[in-house]
């Protein structure tokens, strides 16, 4: 919602959101990082405890609710989007925010997801994509790279993954953003802007399974390689990466393409200039689906555009509908149109009233 | 009713009826479930005790002419007896071949069929597969047939209307009605103020369907072929002010008042199924009152969105049937575990799989006890009638808030799209309904926290200070509220869920029969066979029949005095639309009685005539 402005004073230190629940993710795993940048986005944002509903599905990640010192609920597998979902249509006022896997969002609650973005209901959407089902011990998820080897693909799978961005876009999502876990301070700083953004903001986070993915985001995240292989987007700001910060993106045709800044003449009004904003999404479509090794991995806000939020729409129509309507009271419906009468001592109607 | 010759009796060429059947039949397309139930409204405003039963085609579209294709609307109206839709028609409209054809079985003998002479043509016969032409070779003998030309005296009737001829054939069940209306002596004016009403802005077709409704009138009154009309006096009934109102209706408003009874919006999370569709849709015409509507991706997201409603503080619903049902298994769990009120409406149809969509059968109740992964005890509820459902609707929310527990409300299609006069309650008249929400910080305050009564927990909504706390699927703590795995407390857990659903037997009207000092045959029903099983008694007791009826409304829990009503009979038989779910139920949960059964498994309801038959036949024995 953006009527949250960034308090002078917060409300809670970030550690002070964290229940009295002892974590019991793997050492090493991903998920605490992100709860840090949660628990800093919230404090940032000066939240109050009760007015935050953390909804989670089914997974490690899922554990998340119970280590927050929010309302949490713990629900299903596949089905947080839709508990979600009902938990802001019941009231408003709630800051919701949805933990939830890759194979909660993507395999067996993938319906729920696309749905929850194409309505556009106010909430966040963390989605912890590890590439991998570590609660049920390592086998493929539909994220998973096409060819790897798990516990239940023992030659590789031979299917393609979902590319989140792309199916969030496809679903009309109207805010995505990309953060690895290794980023503590961008996750934090994304999920303020997840929080402010009106409608479904969904933050993909590359999260690392020590346990049965370990280092498959490594090209992508290591201190040796990751100014090389992120390209770290910020709004209105020219889109330069790399470990001199000389690499850039623009736009040929209808594709991008990697540039070094000063070869062949090239400058940084060549570069595209980002706007996660614009109404479009073809450029963000684009930035979403680069791929190593002859692109970086966009991270940061990819686009964040205003549109009809779902929650506030069936709000306004229930008050219009308030004001205009004929029945003052269900007693009244109960009377309308055809009644007819029976008089004390009579068993004659009266007929049409 | 008698046959054209025996009519000569009758005082001043009318005949006074107790109650009459008629049946409007015809190809989906010619409106006889608008003729039906404009009909209904007349009755039901002059007073008549009304039951309807709509049967609508599995398919929206079958081929025009066919037997697939006819769609019918069943009335029972009269000053007494009236206990169901009826047996068999006394009156059969039957606008086309196929209409006759699918009501031929049914046909009560010397029944008066009104049919439209014009669509009897060669084609016509072909398609509904009648070799000969019925009207003509002696298959309605003893049957009194008034054959109109209805199309085109309908025709005629509006030809300088200014419709076009799609639009002017589509007032012919128009003057099928008028005709009807004629021979039971019933005024139009209610109809006609319909089509003033409804048709405000086109004048043309308000107009065109008047002129055929007084037509069809006028013809009968000119018919010599007709030598009487029937007659029906008002019911005595309890004063009042009533409505006419379909089980869905009702349903749907009394979900309305009892989540205003509890202080708290409504929240519909649902998918659309036949014959559960109408609750939705009535429920959201209704965002005025506070409804909120989601219709939801699919059956899933409609109760877990409700759930998520439910843990935010509305009064949650969804609402289904069968297959839903079976897709809703896993969330409802989530909803015992959690222990947050919930009610799930289940409209059955026949089943199993896809099964008869659009017809009725009572073959999930144990799905609604039992089917769910681990001890998963919910509080299980059946509407008896149409009107009842508004009552039935109220207990839900008022059993599932108070005790905070899911509440699965069986319904079914006969009484969903059944009709019957409503006493109109206001909401004073209403239990009050008071759920255990807590709002301000209770040191002693722990999630699974019980009321000694009931052993419900407290309903702490998101957003209250200084109660913040986690529910979810997995096993909690008694005492904490925290993730537990130790196996006493998941013992004491199980313990816990169960008896407070059985305590709600605590809280519930004692169960009651019809028959005292009867002792040789207690017949025993539940949910929407009420009608027929109530109706056929009567007359047996009436005939001085050693036999009582008693219906049950409460599945589970049952009523604390039910075993106490079952010992006072030598037998019992347990009639029901399956092959004896309640019957093994009832084995289970009082093993000390014999159960005889009497199933049937149609997609049709109970006749009275069939379970008189039953009955006679084991009071003999
Ligand atoms: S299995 Fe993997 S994802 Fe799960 S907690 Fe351990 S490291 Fe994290």
């Amino acid at each position: 919602m953006s009527t949250i402005g960034t308090p002078a004073q917060p409300l809670f230190k970030p550690k002070e959101y964290a229940s009295s629940q002892e974590v019991k993710w793997c050492p090493g795993c991903g998920d605490y990082a992100v709860m840090n940048a949660v628990q800093r986005a919230f404090s940032e944002l000066g939240l109050k405890k009760e007015e935050v509903a953390i909804i989670s599905g089914i997974g490690c990640s899922s554990r998340f609710p119970y280590y927050m010192d929010t309302y949490g609920f713990h629900t299903i597998h596949g089905r947080p989007a839709a508990v979600a979902t009902g938990v802001k249509l019941a009231n408003r006022d709630l800051r919701v925010w949805v933990m939830a896997g890759d194979g909660d969002s993507l395999a067996i609650g993938g319906n729920h997801f696309i749905h929850a973005v194409r309505r556009n209901v106010d909430m966040n959407f963390i989605l912890f994509n590890n590439q991998i089902y570590g609660l049920t011990k390592g086998q493929y998820s539909p994220t998973t790279e096409r060819g790897t080897v798990t516990k239940s693909s023992p030659f590789g799978t031979v299917e393609n993954p979902f590319s989140v961005g792309e199916l969030v876009l496809g679903a009309q999502g109207r805010f995505f953003a990309r953060v690895p876990d290794t980023d503590v301070k961008l996750m934090a700083k994304v999920m303020v802007e997840a929080e402010k953004h009106q409608g479904l903001s969904v933050v993909e986070v590359l999260q690392n399974c020590v346990i049965f993915n370990d280092e498959v985001f490594d090209a992508i995240t290591s201190k040796e390689t990751r100014a090389d292989n992120q390209l770290i987007l910020e709004h209105g700001k020219p889109m330069r990466f790399g470990a001199n910060n000389d690499k850039g993106i623009r736009l040929r045709g209808l594709e991008l393409e990697v540039v070094t800044l000063g070869q062949n003449g090239i400058t940084e009004t060549d570069l595209l200039v980002h706007d996660a904003t614009c109404a479009s999404n073809v450029l963000h479509h684009l930035l979403a689906q680069m791929r190593l090794p002859d692109f970086p991995i966009a991270m940061g806000v990819i686009r964040s555009t205003a549109g009809p939020v779902f929650d506030a729409d069936l709000a306004a129509q229930m008050k219009a509908e308030q004001e205009r309507s004929k029945y003052a009271s269900l007693d009244a419906l109960f009377l309308s149109g055809n009644t007819f009468t029976i008089q004390p001592g009579t068993d004659k109607p009266d007929g049409i009233t | 009713m008698k046959s054209h010759e025996e009519m000569s009796g009758t005082m001043n060429g009318k005949e006074a009826m107790e109650s009459v059947v008629i049946k409007f039949a015809g190809d989906s397309g010619d409106g006889m479930q608008l003729a039906g139930t404009l009909f209904t409204d007349t009755v039901a405003v002059h007073g008549k005790e009304i039951a309807t039963f709509p049967d609508f085609p599995s398919e929206i579209r079958a081929p025009q002419g066919t037997v697939a294709g006819v769609s019918g609307f069943q009335v029972h109206f009269g000053s007494s007896g009236v206990h169901g839709p009826g047996d068999a028609p006394d009156v059969l409209v039957a606008m086309n071949p196929a209409a006759l054809k699918s009501n031929l079985k049914d046909l009560r003998p010397a029944c008066t069929i009104v049919v439209d002479r014009d669509s009897f043509g060669k084609r016509d016969l072909d398609k509904a597969g009648f070799a000969t032409d019925p009207l003509e070779d002696g298959t309605l003998d003893g049957h009194q047939v008034l054959a109109a030309p209805i199309t085109s005296m309908t025709k005629a009737a509006i030809a300088d209307a200014g419709l076009d001829n799609k639009s002017a054939d589509r007032c012919k069940n128009m003057f099928a009605l008028g005709m009807v209306y004629r021979l039971f002596d019933q005024p139009m004016d209610q109809t006609i103020g319909f089509f003033q009403h409804k048709f405000k802005k086109s004048p043309a077709i308000a107009e065109a369907n008047i002129r055929a409704l007084k037509a069809g009138h006028n013809y009968v009154l000119t018919m010599e072929a007709v030598p009487a009309t029937y007659t029906v006096q008002p019911a005595a009934r309890t004063p009042g002010t009533y409505r006419n109102i379909t089980g869905n209706q009702a349903l749907a408003w009394g979900l309305m008042a009892g989540a205003k009874k509890a202080g708290k919006d409504l929240f519909l999370g649902s998918y659309p199924i036949t014959p559960a569709t109408d609750i939705m849709q009535e429920l959201a015409k209704h965002k005025w009152a506070g409804v909120k509507v989601l219709q939801a991706e699919d059956e899933i997201a409609g109760i877990c969105s409700a759930i998520g409603a439910s843990f935010a503080g509305d009064v949650a619903v969804t609402t289904t049937s069968g297959p839903g049902m079976a897709l809703k298994t896993e969330a409802i769990g989530l909803a015992v575990m959690t222990e947050l009120p919930l009610v799930i409406v289940n409209v059955q149809r026949g089943g199993p799989s896809t099964g008869l969509p659009t017809k009725t059968e009572q073959s999930d109740l144990l799905q609604a006890v039992c089917g769910r992964n681990g001890e998963s005890p919910v509080v299980v509820l059946a509407a008896s009638t149409p009107a009842a459902c508004f009552d039935r609707a109220v207990e839900a929310i008022k059993i599932a808030t108070e005790h905070m527990t899911p509440v699965i409300l069986l319904s079914e299609s006969y009484v969903a799209n059944g009709a019957e006069p409503w006493k109109v309650k206001t909401l004073d008249e209403l239990p009050a309904i008071h759920p255990p929400v807590l709002t301000r910080p209770d040191p002693a305050w722990t999630p699974y926290g019980r009321d000694p009564a009931t052993l419900a927990r407290k309903w702490v909504v998101p957003g209250t200070p200084a109660l913040q706390h986690r529910i979810g699927g997995l096993e909690k703590d008694e005492c904490t509220g925290c993730v537990s795995h130790d196996p006493q407390n998941h013992e004491a857990m199980v313990a816990l869920r169960r008896q407070k659903v059985e305590r709600v037997a605590d809280f519930i009207p004692e169960q009651k029969f019809r028959g005292k000092g009867a002792k040789k045959l207690l017949v025993v029903g539940w949910g929407g066979q009420f009608g027929t099983l109530f109706g056929a008694v009567t007359e047996l007791r009436s005939e001085g029949k050693d036999i009582a009826v008693t219906h049950f409304n409460h599945i589970h829990p049952l009523p604390r005095n039910t075993a106490s009503i079952f010992e006072q009979f030598e037998r019992i038989v347990v009639c029901e639309l399956n092959s004896g779910q309640f019957a093994n139920y009832l084995r289970a949960v009082l093993p000390q009685f014999t159960y005889l059964q009497y199933n049937k498994v149609k997609g049709r309801p109970f006749k009275v005539s069939e379970l008189k038959e039953k009955f006679n036949e084991l009071l003999a024995q």
